[in-house]
């Protein structure tokens, strides 16, 4: 079965349970009595005729090019490592797609182009020192800086052990080499190799599951491994209701008005 | 320096803490003046909140570290280092302040918390108090607080039910409490069948739509499940953005000014002049003369903007004299099991941020601690805030953390697994204090706080107590396997555990031990008044926001009565 099948599959299952807002603010029919508006429904209820747009599970989707699968830091023989790596944390198997399809190196690169490859909001102000493991980070080098570091790395650890680049091992291989960063196994004075492989795996998850506006979890499909149902406005009706409620994710771009 | 025309009160820090300051006393007619270093905040920025990457690990809604953070050591003979990302608390920015990423979880601490010290004694004898152990009373009974509680939680319009083991009550909670879901029905009858007493969580998170006294109208929760590190798009978490806040504009006696930074208390002969803020828009230093200055800042903050202001007399952890940084206090959160049901899927992706069941048999000394090893305890709670799919990621003890075998096992429970938690107490030590690093500046270079803090014995034990007692419930639960953390290790300033850090300012009916009275006003500057959790001399095995409020509300009576009358209030 292929993707588009199973997201089709999906969507034609049962979707009485999902609330939009605007459908929440109608049926509910809040009247705001009192002095002073807490909340936001006011404003809400003024939007106009606009329809959010409705997925219609009976058009054919074609798939246009994705305009956000291109680069913003890696070079390409780096993202092709971060591929290869990614997928060897989360794989491709009877329940779903893995990092590869879910776009997970796309993700990385993109978050690594941002605030977070800067470390723009951690406190990265000397003096550096070698801390205790419960004093957390203490290096002074930025994320973008320690995946430079860490791929050529396991670019050159690949190459003295079994003298071929990373992307070509064979996956028992790939393992190995991520076993080895991920046990400190590897010596390095210029970068951790396990806080390395911690951030990897880290972001491998978010990349899987994260909105898809981040350029990860393609489709949705990270959710869909969970029956996670990303971001419905309301749960009200099958709050305390005993069976599980299935139905098709929405994303944030379900909510823009 | 620019000085500006005096008011009668300046408050540093628009949170819970601030907002109900500026609330009661606004609607005496007091002008007030609230700075703040962050943001403007509204119920309206939340259209896009349910983005877990953005707000939960990208710390959209708390302080930027980079600009200024704190620094921890485990004790005294290891150097100090910065916290230079977020991990073990996150710190609340901008108008609304911690207030409006918690998730709504509303309690009252227990009248033991309030005379710990003396009904310690009173039951087990002065030894059952270790070495280094700095419990006090707090100088109010909780009978005294109690209409600060009630007060609180009509204003937030808190639902819940009673607590057949808490302090007693002069009211009912304003609203009936959350829906039962399916697996804290599990929960309160596993309980009931253990003979322990449950009762459903009081939730911050309305019930149903509600105007408080004040006459603010908000929606009833929608169980979206996006509460904690996250904005309420409904309102209906109560903030204080949406709750005191509002009240205090509509009064015209309230102005709130964003982007200001308050450096320092200025003060002369034992009393507050104003306030010395930088405008961080443009760099420029602005003097805020005022009659009163209300310090409503957060823990950190309160402690370091006292000691960067030479006011108040700094803690000496050598001598235990000094009070300013005493009693550092956290709360013990690894004492937890996770239950796995191989069976059954729950709706755990959905639910409010204090939706749950829980239960106080092994909390504050509501059990016999003759045969223990620590005193007090903690809430037990199953709570149900929302599962999220970067965080959720549940498999089995000895489960790999990457590869095949995670990938399937995190599938596969994701919506199987129900973990029932203990909240832990956290008591003082005379070596966990807070004061000034010497090393590290914030973007001002104005010292950053140091916390020297480190788990005892005490925490230890009881987390392994409230582990077992967690996993016994889970089993009477019925899940097919059942993994404790009985383990609860070092402190350690990476993995996220609570954000209820406490102590530093604390209050007490004695100068030489505290640092506020019970109005929250300084023994040592009468017209100063510090409030939030740094008033607590230990911090309970409860969520603290309730009793912080509580303190918020009789500290606001008590700055009413001092702009009447001055004078100790005492």
């Amino acid at each position: 079965m292929s993707n588009d099948e199973k997201t089709e599959g999906r969507a034609k299952e049962k979707t009485d349970v999902s609330v939009s807002r605007r459908n929440f603010l109608k049926k509910s029919g809040y009247v705001l009595g009192g002095v002073l508006a807490g909340g936001v429904i006011g404003s809400l209820l003024n939007v106009g005729g606009k329809k959010p747009p409705l997925a219609n599970p009976e058009q054919p989707t074609s798939a246009p090019s994705d305009y956000n699968q291109a680069l913003m830091y890696f070079k390409q023989d780096q993202f092709r490592i971060v591929e290869a790596a990614t997928e060897r944390i989360f794989p491709a198997d009877d329940s779903g797609p893995g990092a590869k399809a879910l776009g997970v190196a796309f993700f990385i690169d993109h978050q690594l182009a941002g605030d977070w490859g800067f470390n723009a909001r951690d406190y990265m102000q000397p003096p550096f020192y070698k801390g205790e493991a419960v004093q957390g980070y203490q290096g002074r080098l930025k994320r973008r800086e320690i995946f430079d570091i860490a791929l050529q790395e396991m670019q050159n650890y690949s190459q003295s052990k079994y003298k071929k680049g990373f992307v070509d091992l064979t996956p028992e291989q790939q393992d190995a080499v991520l076993t080895a960063f991920e046990k400190d196994e590897v010596k390095l004075t210029t970068i951790s190799p396990s806080g390395f492989f911690r951030i990897l795996r880290s972001a491998t998850i978010e990349g899987a599951y994260a909105d898809p506006l981040y350029g990860g979890n393609k489709n949705m499909d990270g959710w869909k491994l969970k029956n996670y149902p990303g971001n419905q406005m309301a749960y009200m009706q099958i709050i305390d209701k005993d069976e599980f409620a299935k139905m098709p994710p929405k994303s944030l771009k379900d909510h823009l008005h | 320096m620019k000085k500006l025309p005096k008011v009668d009160v300046v408050i540093v820090g628009v949170g819970w803490g601030g907002g109900i300051i500026a609330s009661e006393l606004t609607k005496k007619g007091m002008k007030v003046v609230g700075l703040e270093r962050g943001k403007e905040r509204k119920t309206e920025d939340y259209l896009m909140v349910h983005d877990e990457l953005r707000y939960a690990y990208r710390y959209e809604l708390m302080q930027d570290l980079s600009k200024e953070t704190i620094t921890f050591r485990s004790n005294e003979r290891i150097r100090a280092l910065p916290m230079r990302q977020y991990g073990s608390f996150l710190i609340g920015d901008g108008i609304g302040g911690a207030g409006v990423h918690w998730n709504g979880q509303n309690y009252r601490f227990l009248p033991y918390d309030f005379q710990i010290k003396s009904k310690t004694i009173e039951r087990y004898g002065k030894n059952k108090i270790p070495d280094g152990m700095s419990i006090q009373d707090w100088g109010i009974t909780y009978e005294e607080l109690e209409p600060y509680f009630d007060k609180f939680e009509k204003t937030a319009g808190i639902s819940g039910e009673e607590n057949p083991l808490a302090g007693k009550r002069s009211d009912k909670y304003p609203n009936p409490p959350m829906k039962t879901t399916p697996s804290m029905k599990m929960f309160i009858d596993a309980a009931k069948k253990m003979k322990l007493h449950p009762y459903i969580l009081p939730s911050a998170n309305l019930s149903q739509a509600y105007t408080n006294p004040d006459g603010v109208a908000r929606a009833a929760c929608q169980y979206c499940g996006y509460c904690e590190r996250f904005g309420c798009e409904y309102g209906a978490k109560a903030d204080p953005v949406v709750t005191v806040i509002p009240v205090a504009k509509k009064t015209g006696n309230f102005e709130i000014r964003t982007h200001s930074y308050v450096r320092r208390i200025l003060h002369k002969g034992g009393k507050a002049t104003g306030v010395m803020y930088t405008d961080v828009t443009t760099g420029e230093e602005i003097e805020q003369p005022a009659d009163i200055v209300v310090v409503t800042s957060y823990v950190f903050n309160n402690v370091r903007l006292l000691l960067n202001s030479k006011l108040g007399r700094p803690y000496d952890p050598s001598t235990g004299k000094g009070v300013i940084g005493k009693n550092y206090a956290y709360q013990v959160m690894r004492g937890s099991a996770i239950g796995f049901f191989d069976n059954k899927e729950f709706n755990t992706f959905a639910g409010a941020g204090a939706l749950g069941a829980c239960l106080d048999d092994y909390n504050g000394d509501n059990f016999d601690h003759s045969n223990v090893n620590f005193i007090h305890g903690g809430n037990i709670a199953m709570t149900q805030t929302g599962l999220r799919p970067i965080a959720n990621n549940p498999v089995p003890k000895g489960t790999p953390s990457w590869g095949k075998e995670f990938k399937a096992q995190s599938v596969k429970y994701a919506n199987r697994t129900l973990t029932v938690a203990g909240q832990g107490s956290s008591m003082p030590f005379r070596h966990h204090y807070l004061d000034l690093d010497s090393v590290y500046k914030d973007v001002f270079g104005d010292p950053l706080i140091r916390m020297t803090f480190d788990f005892e014995e005490q925490d230890r034990q009881l987390a392994k107590f409230l582990a077992t007692k967690c996993g016994d419930i889970l089993k009477e639960m019925g899940a097919n396997r059942v993994d404790i953390n009985i383990n609860l290790g070092p402190y350690d300033i990476m993995p996220y555990q609570s954000t209820h850090n406490t102590g530093g300012v604390i209050m007490g009916n004695n100068p030489d031990t505290s640092a506020v009275n019970n109005y929250l006003q300084m023994w040592d500057a009468e017209n100063v008044f510090v409030i939030g959790a740094s008033a607590f001399p230990h911090n309970s095995g409860y969520n603290p926001t309730g009793t912080v409020g509580a303190l918020a509300y009789r500290a606001a009576e008590g700055i009413i009565k001092y702009h009447q009358k001055g004078g100790s209030l005492a």
